[in-house]
């Protein structure tokens, strides 16, 4: 008797975990995938050192990233340069100051170019890809029209090259950092808008939806609990991606001379930009930084491609 | 009069460049109430469509809808969007075919359930996660309220066709349409959902249009069948009659295809030749002639009328329909 009443209980324990462990919902499931995979841990861990450095480099900075300390000791006309030594550990720049300080400082300066410009480009970009969505799905002949105006004009930001597109931008709104964010940003909104729209596009035709419809659901609760929702994951993908891609943009502008000219806040773009000129002679002053925005864009890359990989619906278990 | 009365429903797509095809070619059948009619054939005979062009699901360019459908006394054909939509979950509602892809995968069932409540019923809160709790527990899902939380995935198919069935009569509707609501489902889940729907017609008297090609289905649920072939209904009965005495040679050869467990060993199984795309415009004639072993000069001429050769009420649309022969040839 004993024995059966033990069979018991073990398989009402058994039976117990089983119900804990049945999984959640989606992104609980893609997080879940997400942590097992080695490129995602790869990837966070970069961006969570990078945004640690953003957040503390400043305070971690043994020398400040303007003075122009050891500026007797540097001659860059006649190619004389300091390198990697115990008091500067990254050497010293083109005017005596201290390499290591000032990619400290600039990696917030980097950070906030990456993601303001991100943030600028996925805002406007979906509240576009949204409109054009609903409109393409449940809006009817009219809502055709709207939504092929809309691509259309998406269409043509698309067509011209992002980079002289951003670098028309920042010559009419003149140079500052601001202008840099808002240029790489305008640049993304139509990445954001083809691709949400799209996305909804292809839940719209799903049969849940279809179901939804079938139940008299209301247009903009339709868009909104059913497609919205399932169009999303491909967005947030390309987010994480496209911060990598806006902080190598923002460098690219800084380094045709876009981007901040106040020399007391350093940025990596910017640093990259004035070591070109003595590259002959110190390319040291040109690896540092450079070094900091390809590692930086690796790791939003690789965390980019593992979220695509945990949210595909073709994998999910 | 009947509930629902579809006169000549026709469905025609179009596109440009292309040849219209016709997908309904004027359907006539009636509902009544807590009546079970069948509309049974084969893939791409037009039963779909049929049930997307009542509920007014089908999109709407491209796309031609004539005849009329009268539900309750009004045309839904040509009632205003917004309308049908109040009619939509409401009056009439819809179970599909695959209910996994017809729940929405990023939303718990709860959500799904009571959107339908608030909807119709004005439910908010509490009141409606209650009224949903009583919904999934009356078309048999055990522990409700854990499962209200639950997403999609986490269920059986047959849970899910359950949920589903469960939104549909949220609102008892007064027609439900199921089109092949247990093709994704293994037997034993198909038998439970076809008691379910069966009780629910029962008891609440709602007039159920059941769409399928299971010929077990219409044996053991429909009161009324038609026949579909190439968009047109061929053979109208009832389902004692039907199963009894299939007249039109598409309906016979239907049910002389399905293999017996009583045949004797090594007895072939007899197909109907060919498929539906081996076909003629119903303009020209019968439509089934192509693969019908009875077709004379007399078929291709013109769309063959309904006529009701055996008994009154089962009307045929065959000018050689399959008739019990005489006694004289058969002792021959």
């Amino acid at each position: 008797m004993t024995k059966k009443a033990d069979k018991i209980d073990r398989l009402a324990e058994l039976m117990q975990t089983s119900e804990v462990t049945s999984g959640a919902s989606l992104w609980r499931e893609a997080m879940r995938r997400l942590k097992a995979s080695k490129m995602a841990i790869i990837g966070a861990v970069i961006i969570a050192l990078f945004v640690l450095l953003a957040i503390i480099g400043p305070w971690l900075a043994p020398h400040s990233p303007s003075a122009q300390t050891w500026r007797g000791e540097v001659f860059a006309n006649k190619g004389q340069f300091v390198g990697a030594r115990g008091e500067n550990w990254f050497g010293l720049d083109h005017l005596g100051r201290d390499m290591f300080s000032r990619i400290l400082v600039g990696a917030r300066q980097t950070l906030m170019v990456g993601v303001v410009s991100m943030l600028i480009g996925l805002i406007v970009g979906a509240l576009v890809g949204v409109l054009s969505g609903a409109a393409a799905t449940l809006g009817g002949r009219t809502g055709e029209r709207v939504d092929t105006v809309i691509m259309r004009f998406t269409d043509i930001m698309l067509s011209l090259p992002s980079l002289l597109l951003a670098v028309s931008i920042a010559a009419v709104m003149g140079q500052s950092l601001t202008t840099v964010m808002i240029a790489v940003g305008v640049v993304q909104i139509p990445i954001f808008a083809r691709l949400l729209r799209g996305s909804m596009l292809v839940q719209g035709s799903s049969d849940y939806v279809l179901a939804a419809k079938a139940l008299g659901i209301r247009k903009k609760r339709i868009v909104l609990t059913q497609i919205l929702p399932n169009s999303l994951s491909p967005v947030i993908v390309q987010a994480t991606l496209s911060l990598a891609t806006a902080i190598i943009e923002a460098a690219a502008l800084s380094y045709l001379g876009l981007g901040n000219p106040d020399p007391a806040i350093p940025e990596w773009g910017v640093m990259l930009a004035q070591a070109e000129r003595f590259f002959d002679n110190e390319p040291m002053m040109a690896a540092y930084p450079a070094i900091g925005i390809i590692i930086t864009a690796l790791g939003f890359t690789l965390l980019g491609e593992a979220m695509r990989e945990a949210l595909d619906p073709k994998l999910r278990g | 009069m009947a509930l629902l009365s579809v006169e000549e429903l026709s469905v025609t797509f179009t596109a440009k460049g292309r040849k219209d095809s016709t997908a309904v070619d004027g359907v006539s059948f009636d509902v009544d109430q807590g009546q079970v009619v069948g509309l049974v054939g084969e893939s791409g005979c037009g039963k779909s469509v049929t049930s997307l062009a009542l509920m007014g699901l089908l999109p709407g360019k491209g796309v031609k809808v004539g005849g009329r459908a009268e539900f309750d006394g009004k045309d839904l054909l040509s009632m205003s969007p917004r309308k049908l939509r109040d009619m939509r979950g409401s009056q009439l509602a819809m179970i599909f075919q695959d209910p996994l892809s017809s729940l929405n995968p990023v939303v718990p069932i709860g959500v799904q359930v009571t959107e339908i409540l608030e909807r119709h019923r004005g439910l908010k809160g509490e009141a409606a996660r209650k009224e949903a709790a009583n919904l999934l527990d009356r078309v048999g899902i055990p522990d409700p309220t854990r499962r209200l939380k639950e997403y999609p995935h986490q269920l059986s198919g047959g849970m899910r066709q359950r949920a589903l069935i469960a939104m549909a009569v949220a609102c008892a509707p007064r027609l439900l349409i199921a089109d092949e609501p247990t093709t994704a489902l293994d037997v034993t889940i198909q038998a439970q959902i076809l008691e379910l729907l069966k009780e629910l017609v029962d008891q609440e008297g709602t007039a159920l249009l059941m769409i399928t090609h299971d010929l077990g289905v219409v044996a053991g649920l429909c009161d009324q069948v038609n026949v579909l072939y190439a968009g047109r209904a061929v053979e109208s009965a009832g389902r004692r009659e039907l199963f009894a005495h299939p007249t039109h040679p598409y309906a016979h050869g239907l049910l002389g295809s399905i293999p017996r467990l009583d045949a004797p060993r090594g007895e072939p199984l007899s197909p109907i030749r060919g498929s539906i795309n081996d076909r003629i415009a119903w303009a020209d004639g019968c439509a089934f002639a192509p693969r019908c072993d009875y077709y004379t000069m007399e078929c291709l001429t013109g769309t063959p009328e309904l006529t009701e050769p055996r008994a009154a009420g089962h009307q045929v649309r065959c000018v050689n329909p399959v008739l019990p022969k005489p006694k004289a040839e058969v002792s021959a």
